[in-house]
């Protein structure tokens, strides 16, 4: 009796479904934007409630409307784990008409939600993670990898720092993946530009104490002492490093340091470390326009990714008007087409491989006597071009590049 | 009402529940809820009717949702063949585990398997085939027998429910079992059972191998279900989840684990909104939980029903 109650009413509801089909222009009559960041965990400081900040500000600074309809931004916390972001994208998409989300810091994450992304016709907008399969054997065509990824880290410190002099390199390096890719990457980077590399040693992931390392890193005698690693790896191994007196004698190298690292370490401890970022707040009066309005909200100045969040979302929404629709195919043209031109890249573009190609930037932490003013912390050595801080379109492992 | 009746009145409401819920919730999240629930229920065997606590659950999880997605996706095979991999390699790991961890008791076997969970947990970072950080992504659900398309969410839905309702009727039928009764009386009391001339190594080692051969079917259905398997799988977070769930539906039922399972899961899920709130949220219900009702939610229904009738 029960499963035949049942059955029918299962019947009845599957009768139902074929209802929430797709118009054309705006579909559902709302442009959603899904913010979905790590909330609480390890990256909540780098992109989290700023990257949903940054997100509100895009959609306000528009007009709070597109083609008539109103833009409404949502955020969701996947807990960097990939089950829940798969699952919370899926929602978005099939019950919450998202159309588009943002940020997906941490690279499995990311890696996850793309291929739901693109099975439903829906944009993903990178800016947390920078994974190089994201737009290499795993790209998709509904994904744009925005602010920054590991080739360009390791090709922008790596090149620039021997540029600047610093020939010898030492790595102490996070012995995973990651970790690994990117000392061999900037490794080679090293020795095309001339530099040596005396060594490197493998720390297993995630490790807390630095000594041996550090001690092996003192005596190779490197002028550059790089950092293949993330995280709490890298706030604890610059930490360590200053207490170890390796600095300033020897310069450190951060391979993927956040302006929100280095003001959690402080300056005492992070002077003189090297570093490639793809924004810096006070670099000019347009950058510090925006941050200041970014530090009004959140009483936070904006990281590469916070800037990259807004710059996409406003870039997506600008699309979304000149195509007017925002079915994803029309979108994403009209995004490749259109360069992108705001506070955070000039004349940039986004390649077949979803890739934005823009300039980078490499810095150098001030120390403590150079930093006027709150937030103060990097001086710009060099503009990096995006030809040499981003891998070129023919060496691409994507599947949708044409050769 | 005989206790016989009540039984299959509960169960019929469980398996029509299970059967309505992909038109009531969304069913990729039902699905995982249903793997969650296999696991909590594998784990519970162990912990409930052995008294084993075992911390390291998560390496037969993680391990067989790896294995399930590297022999379809590298070599080649269909779905089928990923599941019997997940389940092998689970209940190999859980051998090789077992049987060093089970010559000793309490907290030195949940250590012993939390050491050897983390183990799993670092050889999947090292080794290059699984992506690191990045997960094994991509894993195709292929089809079943050749035919049924697993791509189509209700198709897989039913499939995914059919082998946990097959798990469950095992798991049961394990509990209910002679030998589910010689677990109890190791449970309660193990020198007794010994002098009794129940070689109790053996019935551990076997009751261990069973939960870690099923929580890697658990793990490899949920690699087809995600189409990927990740480090967070084999994290020790894992293994504490299962406990989690495991305790707030009521360890020793037979159904509390998955009440639990669909507890974590709808608060991981649907308070993915309310950002940091989430982690106070589990908290608290963890706390109050365990401080008021200390047979779990099953657990407390069932003295409840007791009571009444």
């Amino acid at each position: 009796m029960n499963r035949i109650h049942l059955s029918k009413l299962s019947l009845a509801l599957l009768a139902a479904l074929p209802l929430a089909g797709q118009a054309a222009g705006v579909s559902d009559g709302v442009v959603k934007v899904g913010v979905l960041t790590d909330m609480t965990g390890a990256y909540s400081d780098l992109a989290g409630p700023g990257s949903v900040a940054a997100a509100q500000m895009a959609a306000e600074d528009f007009g709070g409307k597109v083609l008539g309809k109103p833009i409404v931004v949502i955020s969701a916390d996947h807990q960097n784990k990939p089950d829940v972001a798969s699952n919370v994208a899926r929602r978005w998409f099939d019950e919450e008409q998202v159309d588009v989300v943002a940020d997906l810091v941490s690279s499995s994450t990311a890696l996850a939600v793309m291929p739901v992304a693109a099975a439903k016709k829906r944009i993903t907008l990178l800016s947390g993670p920078g994974s190089d399969p994201i737009t290499g054997d795993r790209c998709t065509p509904y994904n744009v990898h925005y602010t920054y990824d590991t080739y360009s880290m390791a090709h922008g410190t790596g090149s620039a720092v021997v540029q600047q002099g610093g020939k010898s390199w030492f790595f102490i390096t996070a012995d995973y993946v990651f970790g690994r890719t990117l000392e061999e990457d900037t490794a080679s980077v090293v020795r095309a530009a001339g530099g040596k590399v005396l060594g490197a040693v493998r720390a297993p992931f995630p490790t807390a104490d630095f000594s041996s390392y550090l001690l092996q890193a003192q005596s190779s005698g490197a002028q550059i002492v790089g950092l293949a690693n993330a995280g709490a790896d890298t706030v604890n191994s610059i930490k360590q490093a200053h207490e170890f007196g390796l600095t300033p004698k020897q310069s450190l190298a951060g391979l993927l340091v956040f302006i929100s690292d280095i003001h959690s370490l402080g300056l005492e401890a992070a002077q003189g470390l090297y570093l490639t970022t793809a924004f810096y707040w006070d670099r000019d009066d347009e950058s510090r326009k925006w941050s200041q309005r970014f530090y009004a909200r959140t009483k936070k100045m904006p990281t590469m990714v916070h800037a990259g969040v807004y710059s996409e979302v406003m870039h997506y929404l600008q699309a979304v008007k000149a195509a007017g629709t925002d079915d994803a195919d029309a979108v994403m043209k009209k995004m490749r087409e259109t360069p992108v031109n705001d506070f955070f890249a000039k004349n940039a573009r986004i390649g077949p491989d979803g890739l934005l190609r823009h300039d980078m930037y490499l810095a150098r932490v001030k120390a403590p006597k150079d930093s006027k003013k709150p937030w103060d912390y990097y001086q710009i050595l060099k503009t990096i071009p995006p030809d040499q801080a981003f891998p070129p379109l023919s060496a691409s492992k994507c599947p949708l590049v044409k050769k | 009402m005989t206790v016989r009746a009540r039984a299959v009145l509960g169960y019929g409401l469980l398996v029509g529940i299970g059967l309505a819920a992909p038109f009531l919730v969304y069913p990729v999240f039902a699905m995982n809820v249903l793997c969650l629930a296999l696991f909590a229920s594998a784990f519970n065997l162990l912990l409930g009717y052995a008294g084993l606590l075992s911390f390291g659950h998560a390496a037969f999880l993680g391990a067989a949702a790896y294995a399930a997605g590297y022999v379809t996706r590298e070599w080649g095979l269909p779905t089928e063949a990923g599941l019997l991999a997940g389940v092998a390699v689970g209940a190999g790991l859980g051998l090789g585990f077992g049987a060093l961890a089970i010559r000793r008791s309490g907290i030195y076997f949940a250590m012993i398997t939390l050491g050897f969970a983390q183990l799993v947990y670092f050889l999947a970072i090292e080794i290059p085939w699984t992506g690191g950080e990045d997960g094994f992504q991509g894993i195709p659900r292929g089809k079943l027998l050749g035919v049924l398309n697993l791509d189509r969410p209700l198709v897989m839905y039913y499939f995914v429910y059919a082998i946990f309702l097959a798990a469950f009727w095992l798991i049961q039928r394990t509990i209910a079992s002679p030998f589910g009764h010689v677990l109890r009386a190791i449970r309660e009391n193990e020198p007794r059972a010994l002098s009794l001339g129940y070689e109790v190594s053996r019935y551990k080692l076997t009751a261990f191998v069973l939960s870690a051969a099923l929580s890697g079917l658990a793990g490899a259905l949920r690699a087809f279900v995600n189409q990927f398997a990740a480090l967070p799988d084999l994290y020790w977070h894992t293994s504490g989840n299962v406990v989690l769930m495991t305790l707030l539906g009521g360890m020793g039922t037979v159904t509390g684990p998955s009440v639990g399972a669909l507890l974590v899961g709808v608060l991981e899920n649907y308070l993915a909104g309310l950002g940091s709130w989430v982690t106070v949220i589990t908290g608290t219900v963890f706390v109050l939980c365990v401080l008021s009702f200390r047979r779990g939610i099953v657990g407390e229904v069932r003295a409840l029903v007791k009571r009444s009738f």
